[in-house]
């Protein structure tokens, strides 16, 4: 493994200015060039899961031991009684079948964090800084590659299954120059070796297709190579084309990216919807923290021994209003959770520093104040796990990220 | 190339069709907006007070079956089906109108103006409610000023309970009072984020915690519909972007603060950079976006203005083709070339159309209705063009003509049919060598000459 250093001080809004023009990109870094990280593949496991919508932070991990958690959430506590984690956390009811992972040491969070988006509280833009991992409150237009991307720039030896996208949402956090592959578990593709040919020269003349068709058809003969009884899709007319209706369902996702992981993948990326509880949040949450919950323990139970070699880190645009609205739900926030499980974490803890709930310590006498950028977490998981250079990660992968102390986040 | 026959049908129509027959240009385009809306009328979807009433009646089927009446069960589950059928039926009647139109620019801007306006049955309350929603609100006002479509979209019980304003309560309102209930923030947010402002705008948290205010009111009964409840409403002034809303609650000062924001610089920027950005080019030209803006601006947010202002500037008639058609289009592009006739779609079976169309759209990223988000489907290429959503449409066009079409065309000729001269000579040559008629028109369909736009 060779690592390199970045001499010499710079300033990180002369850094940010910088990384402006060249878009952040390590390849059109000059001094990056010559960056050689852990040469792929490595042997751990990452998956990278956006939750997009923005999760209730204090929902799922309760600051009940914070004198005043209780007067703000007067509907959202009267369910079943919250699973305590430590002294002034519990974990939402409805993540109960987590509590075994937790108590393993294999489930974790991190408490009052975010990125560094502020003010506008937009899903949309809360969620591409998330996936660029930039450092400004506002998204950079020039910076059109996301974070694991940036870090996969930088590594010899790579090749497209290194690092997976699953499913059908646009996962920003894994585009970019570097190569990655991008699958769901119900797709195929059957085509006779002829048309095979000519749509291979149909598609010349256009680099996006012609990359996705040969994407696609090589995806297609490895699944259906290994699984051809598995691989779903229109396989002719014979079959039914699919579920109709919604997106396949997640824990189907989990399994996908599991099988990926056990072979040539060593990240994968996907998103699970449905957090913007504006309304009626018990009832939202418990949909989508079951969704959460079945991925994680599908992850696990997929994986066999290579969940000892893996880190999942949940990650989501921005939390929630401390108070409850007036429809038993609540509004953007600001500062949230970040869950983390898997065999190589420290779990059995919350991490960061928590703010506090007074009206007074709350971000803008509303939210939940950031104590941590997300990003950090990120970093020292990525550190840890691929030796990278903590230069490379707070000016190049997460521009203008101050690291900080290692939170020990990993075994 | 502007006024191009090909280009305005495949750029701003539904796609080139071998039986419409209609010469496309700019003045055609707009003369189908001006003329009587034939396809509406042939191709109905179900209003929403049925969308209410059938809501209405699954709840009461609901409630006898919690009480264990007899048959229940079975009536429950037989009603989920018909409101399911129904449901695709909405889809089935959309596409018809796609694949029947003259040149089908009305149907392109009503997808536009749908996915501005993004709308679904999230709570699963009201399936067909979102087409009902795009019919009611938006089809009648495609040429209207902004405002006049804004009041409508804003008044709609679909956007009112997708973005939960029917349960946003002014804290200090009667009912507020009385009940303890208080605002939801989603819809004053998305309003100023989304559909007018956009958000690189000047507007602030309290612009947005103000307008939440002011928006209180608006409500809806499944009984009657719309409704708006001044007892609900917030009382005192409200300032909104600097200018303060004051007096009684009324729907008038809602319509008054709406017709405000309409009109705004940013608004009209916000939304013609939409438009140029989805018919003509991920990132659209400068000089487009400001020709169309100061259109808007000078009319005070007509659209139809906007839409020719969009026609009559060059760069909106610029090769090459730009764009993706998004997988529902691109449906509708197929059938249309291969001249489907519309009652062909909905003599198909309920499982057949969920096979071959609604299942595919899905597999390309699009489910029927279903934005994951309320911005809507993703405008740019590289959303569209991923290995797993790209094999879905080349597994559509390899498989679903022959299903629906007995006598599939020569590819030699469908390949001028559906492209014109927009075939690239690549294309041409490889319709010429496929093995079959299927497999050569598969290929051209599955092309990125027919896929862009």
């Amino acid at each position: 493994m060779t690592r390199i250093r970045l001499d010499g001080p710079m300033s990180r809004r002369l850094f940010l200015k910088g990384s402006a023009l060249v878009g952040c990109s390590l390849a059109a870094t000059p001094f990056l060039t010559s960056v050689t990280l852990a040469a792929a593949p490595w042997d751990q496991r990452l998956v990278v899961i956006i939750l997009r919508g923005a999760m209730d932070g204090l929902d799922v991990v309760r600051p009940v031991g914070d004198p005043a958690y209780a007067a703000y959430r007067p509907t959202l506590l009267t369910g079943d009684p919250a699973l305590p984690l430590t002294d002034m956390f519990a974990l939402h009811p409805d993540l109960g079948d987590l509590m075994p992972l937790w108590k393993a040491g294999e489930l974790g969070f991190a408490h009052a964090v975010s990125t560094p988006y502020r003010d506008k509280r937009s899903h949309f833009d809360g969620q591409d800084i998330l996936e660029a991992g930039t450092g400004l409150d506002v998204p950079e237009p020039s910076v059109r590659d996301g974070w694991l991307n940036r870090m996969l720039q930088g590594v010899p030896g790579m090749t497209a299954e290194t690092a997976f996208a699953v499913g059908r949402d646009e996962m920003k956090v894994l585009i970019g120059p570097a190569p990655h592959a991008a699958w769901a578990p119900d797709a195929k593709l059957v085509l006779s070796a002829q048309s095979r040919r000519l749509l291979g020269k149909v598609y010349e003349a256009d680099p996006l297709f012609h990359a996705a068709s040969m994407e696609a058809m090589d995806l297609s003969d490895r699944m259906m190579a290994e699984a051809p009884d598995k691989a779903g899709g229109m396989a002719g007319m014979a079959a039914p084309v699919a579920d109709p209706g919604g997106k396949a369902q997640p824990d189907k996702i989990a399994a996908f990216a599991a099988d990926q992981l056990k072979q040539a993948t060593r990240i994968a990326a996907f998103s699970i919807n449905g957090w913007d509880t504006h309304n009626g949040q018990r009832a939202a949450l418990k949909r989508a923290l079951a969704t959460l919950s079945n991925t994680i323990l599908t992850l696990k139970a997929d994986l066999g021994p290579v969940w000892k070699k893996t880190t999942v880190l949940a990650m989501t645009e921005f939390g929630r209003t401390a108070r409850e609205n007036g429809t038993g739900g609540t509004d953007h926030g600001t500062g949230g959770v970040m869950l983390m499980a898997g065999g190589a974490v420290r779990g059995g803890k919350i991490y960061g520093r928590w703010p506090g709930l007074d009206d007074a310590a709350l971000f803008e006498q509303r939210d939940l104040l950031p104590t941590a950028d997300v990003r950090s977490y990120a970093a020292w998981a990525m550190r840890g796990l691929y030796g990278l250079d903590s230069g490379v990660l707070e000016k190049t992968i997460f521009p203008g990220l101050d690291m900080g102390a290692d939170p020990g986040l990993l075994l | 190339m502007a006024n191009d026959p090909t280009i305005a049908a495949i750029r701003f129509g539904a796609g080139l069709s071998p039986v419409s027959g209609a010469q496309a240009d700019a003045a055609a385009l707009m003369a189908e907006l001006a003329a009587p809306d034939a396809q509406i009328a042939a191709f109905p979807v179900m209003p929403s007070t049925e969308v209410w009433s059938q809501a209405l009646a699954v709840k009461a089927l609901r409630r006898a079956r919690q009480q264990n009446e007899p048959g229940a069960v079975a009536r429950v589950k037989a009603a989920r089906a018909a409101v399911a059928e129904r449901e695709v039926a909405g889809l089935v009647s959309f596409m018809q109108r796609g694949v029947a139109a003259p040149i089908g620019f009305r149907e392109r801007l009503q997808a536009f103006w749908a996915n501005h306006f993004t709308v679904v049955n999230k709570t699963g309350t009201y399936p067909s409610g979102p087409a009902a929603f795009a019919d009611e609100a938006l089809r009648p006002n495609l040429t209207a000023s902004f405002a006049t479509m804004l009041r409508a979209v804003v008044t709609h019980p679909m956007m009112l309970v997708y973005l939960d304003q029917v349960s946003s309560v002014g804290p200090k309102s009667v009912f507020g009072q009385r009940t303890g209930k208080g605002l939801n923030e989603n819809l004053g947010r998305e309003l100023m984020e989304l559909h007018t402002l956009g958000v690189g705008a000047p507007y602030t948290q309290t612009d947005v915690r103000q307008l939440a205010k002011l928006l209180t009111g608006l409500g809806f009964d499944p009984k009657t519909g719309f409704v708006f409840r001044a007892n609900w409403a917030e009382p005192g002034p409200k300032t909104v972007l600097g200018k303060t809303y004051d007096g009684p609650p009324r729907l008038e000062t809602i319509y008054a603060a709406l017709d405000d924001i309409a009109v705004r610089p940013e608004t009209a920027h916000h939304l013609c950079l939409k438009l140029a950005t989805h018919f003509v080019a991920d990132t659209p030209d400068a000089d487009l976006v400001q020709h169309m803006t100061a259109a808007y601006s000078a009319s005070g947010g007509e659209l139809g203005k906007v839409y020719a202002a969009m026609l009559d500037h060059p760069a909106a008639w610029a090769l090459p083709y730009q764009k993706v058609r998004l997988p529902y289009d691109y449906l509708v592009a197929g059938l249309r070339a291969l001249g489907v006739a519309p009652q062909t779609l909905s003599d198909l079976s309920p499982h057949d159309q969920r096979k071959l169309i609604l299942g595919p759209l899905q597999l390309m990223g699009q489910p029927f209705e279903k934005q994951p988000e309320p911005n809507g489907w993703p405008e740019a290429a590289q959303a569209w063009v991923q290995p797993q959503m790209l094999a879905a449409r080349i597994q559509w066009a390899m498989a679903v003509p022959a299903a629906v079409m007995p006598d599939l065309p020569d590819p030699r000729d469908f390949v001028r049919t559906a492209l014109a001269d927009a075939a690239g000579p690549a294309l041409v040559t490889a319709a010429a060598q496929a093995e079959t008629r299927r497999a050569g028109v598969g290929i051209i369909l599955a092309s990125s000459d027919f896929n862009r736009r």
